[in-house]
């Protein structure tokens, strides 16, 4: 028996679902302050414009990050069949990475940010996340140059593209001189910043959201179904054009924008290319299924799977076509960006996710399965629908906004002003609030089932309903 | 494919592997723009921010300003129209970091310098719904009894300057004086007044 690491997974899986809580609770706030802007309440540190980097940076590196890490010390584990090379070193990554989150919590509504988006961390903090991503290289890799197996399995080349890009992207975007010990100017200015910028900003999306995601993916999905991969040839291949893609595709959030046009027409040709190895990954994923589609009716954990990649394949698409000039001149600067980055962010990154937990949870702690596979439904079907009414009313809400912006009339004067915009928006913010709280109750199930599995609780109902039916069966 | 396998058993080679295919979009694209002219020089007549403008600019960054407000307007009729001629890169040179913003949840604030009347400004800024009632912005009273920081604008006129802002010794020496006794809402008010306003007439 190999001594493998859980209980830095166990921490991990833990942190996933609490910072998914906390990052997704302040998200549904900061919607009801859009919706009612009486809910800043003229409190400084519950204002909309200081909660927003709170939101996106704990969903994504809190919630997010904690799964990911987490799962790539037990897929390398798992994988190459060897222990974790260093148990303290992976224990000091996992408080460490902590620290950086708390320490989010305790700048970013107290107004201490750097205000590029999604790396709004003051600098202090940005080097002690490099140290402490550092570390986790060295544990992550370590562990695959001591694997006692010849072959490095497909998830782990997205943890490692995930690792190494993520650092490089950290660096450069976050080239500052300091003034004092929260303020800081970056190296780069206007045009030039913009683009590191977003360079950094897509590919926060592309490796963190994306890349490692699949990881994740090319690892829980076969795990789940008991089936191997649909395609070996089809992983090398959509591997190698993700990452040599993404990383071109920046541009695509400065259309129109002071930054020069060849810029940007290489941004888009190149968003348009990344359709192809996207949806290489999602049908990899999806037809790993092929000879087990029964599991879509009998498993919840598989359907919430599938349905994220479903949204993994609807977000690439839309994300490309948003990515063609004439379309972004409609969707940009409207909420139907916000609703694109939810049909990633929900639909493929947070359920694929949560279908991971709830196939490693019972593994982790020992037990034959979760403790209600029927609370798993209700949480996919909670879910989903938060997700449909979020991105629905997003879209209707951005095309409206970019529609009655350009509105001219017949003397080719403005039709409408801003704030119109605005108010035709509020049902929409009510929409995608309502959406938010579902969402947010999907996860708090999680959490109650996630409790009670740890506790070894058994649910008496749901096993005497299986045995019943087995039963049925056989008869 | 069988070549794929070396790759495959080897960590070393499949890092090297990745990291250069993914350095190769920043070398072509980030690096030739810090030597476009058009994207590094200011336009004429472009100054750096004086030291309340410069205070007013960090409490924009600091409250998050940018999450509802793009300053970049398009080339576009209607943008035009309504905001005034599209932003140009050498308007942006003096910005660390630069603040296109990405959402316009609030109108666009790239000319939004002279518009307004500082007392407009300073009414809004507390309570944004006593001026536009359906308005879903926050209010912002903490700015009218902040001091700004004199010690922190002072240093971060010093450390602009190292970045190549041209800001003379006696700017740098006179800016304690210029800011004793105003408020984060005065900063805020001249920063917002400046937004834009270098653009000569004549390319208007």
């Amino acid at each position: 028996m190999i001594d493998f690491n859980d209980k830095v997974v166990k921490q991990f899986t833990i942190a996933t679902i609490f910072w998914g809580i906390v990052g997704m609770l302040v998200g549904v706030f900061i919607a009801a302050q859009l919706a009612w802007p009486a809910l800043n309440f003229d409190i400084p540190w519950l204002t909309y414009s200081r909660l927003r980097p709170l939101h996106t940076n704990a969903v994504i590196f809190a919630f997010g990050g904690n799964a990911l890490l987490g799962t790539s010390f037990y897929v390398a584990q798992r994988t190459c069949q060897v222990k974790l090379f260093s148990n303290s070193l992976a224990s000091v990554v996992f408080w460490g990475y902590q620290l950086v989150i708390v320490g989010a919590v305790l700048t970013l509504p107290f107004g201490f940010t750097q205000s590029k988006e999604y790396a709004e961390l003051i600098w202090p903090l940005d080097v002690l996340l490099t140290v402490v991503w550092v570390l986790y290289a060295i544990v992550y890799f370590g562990t695959i140059a001591t694997r006692t197996v010849k072959h490095i399995y497909v998830a782990n080349w997205f943890y490692s593209a995930f690792i190494i890009t993520i650092a490089v992207l950290h660096i450069v975007n976050n080239l500052a001189v300091p003034v004092n010990w929260h303020l800081s100017y970056p190296v780069f200015s206007g045009a030039v910043d913009a683009l590191t910028q977003w360079w950094y900003g897509h590919n926060a999306v592309g490796f963190f959201l994306t890349a490692g995601f699949l990881g994740m993916m090319y690892y829980f999905v076969p795990k789940q179904a008991g089936r191997p991969v649909y395609s070996y040839r089809l992983s090398i291949v959509h591997f190698w054009a993700l990452i040599s893609t993404y990383m071109w595709a920046g541009p695509h959030h400065l259309h129109y924008t002071s930054l020069p046009d060849w810029a940007q027409s290489l941004g888009m040709v190149f968003s348009l290319i990344l359709l192809a190895p996207s949806w290489g990954g999602m049908i990899n994923g999806m037809m790993t299924l092929s000879g087990a589609w029964d599991k879509l009716r009998s498993d919840p954990i598989i359907k919430m799977m599938i349905v994220a990649l479903s949204f993994y394949g609807m977000s690439t698409f839309e994300g490309p076509m948003m990515s063609i000039k004439t379309v972004n001149a409609l969707s940009h600067y409207t909420d139907w960006t916000i609703g694109h980055v939810h049909s990633g962010a929900l639909g493929w990154v947070a359920l694929m996710t949560m279908a991971s937990m709830y196939t490693l949870i019972p593994r982790l702690w020992g037990r034959d399965a979760m403790y209600s596979t029927q609370l798993i439904n209700v949480h996919f079907w909670t879910a989903t629908l938060g997700i449909v009414l979020y991105i629905s009313s997003m879209w209707i809400a951005g095309v409206m906004q970019g529609l009655m912006w350009r509105e001219v009339d017949a003397n080719g004067s403005l039709v409408y002003s801003h704030v119109e915009s605005i108010e035709a928006t509020y049902p929409y913010y009510i929409i995608r609030f309502v959406g938010g709280v579902l969402f947010l109750t999907g996860i708090l199930i999680q959490a109650y089932n996630t409790w009670r599995t740890i506790k070894g609780d058994k649910n008496v109902k749901e096993i005497a309903a299986t045995e019943s039916a087995a039963a049925g069966v056989g008869a | 494919m069988s070549k794929h396998e070396k790759i495959e058993k080897n960590i070393g080679v499949m890092g090297v592997l990745v990291a250069v295919v993914i350095s190769f979009a920043g070398i072509i694209e980030i690096a030739p723009l810090m030597s476009q002219a058009s994207v590094v020089e200011p336009i004429p007549g472009m100054e750096p921010r004086n030291p309340l403008e410069l205070a007013g600019q960090n409490i924009y960054v600091s409250e998050g300003c940018y999450n509802c407000h793009s300053q970049q307007i398009r080339p576009f009729v209607d943008e035009t129209l309504r905001y005034g001629h599209y932003s140009m890169a050498g308007e942006s040179v003096y910005d660390r970091p630069f603040q296109w913003g990405s959402k316009r949840t609030g109108p666009d604030l790239a000319r939004v310098g002279g518009r307004y009347s500082n007392e407009w400004h300073e009414i809004h800024l507390m309570d944004p719904r006593s001026v536009v009632p359906t308005s879903n912005m926050p209010g912002y009273p903490w700015l009218a009894e902040n001091p700004v920081d004199i010690e922190e604008t002072v240093a971060s006129m010093k450390v602009l300057k190292m970045l190549g802002h041209p800001y003379s010794d006696e700017q740098i020496s006179a800016a304690a004086d210029s800011l004793d006794g105003k408020t984060q809402l005065d900063a805020v008010v001249a920063y917002l007044q400046d937004l834009g306003t270098a653009m000569p007439r004549s390319m208007k």
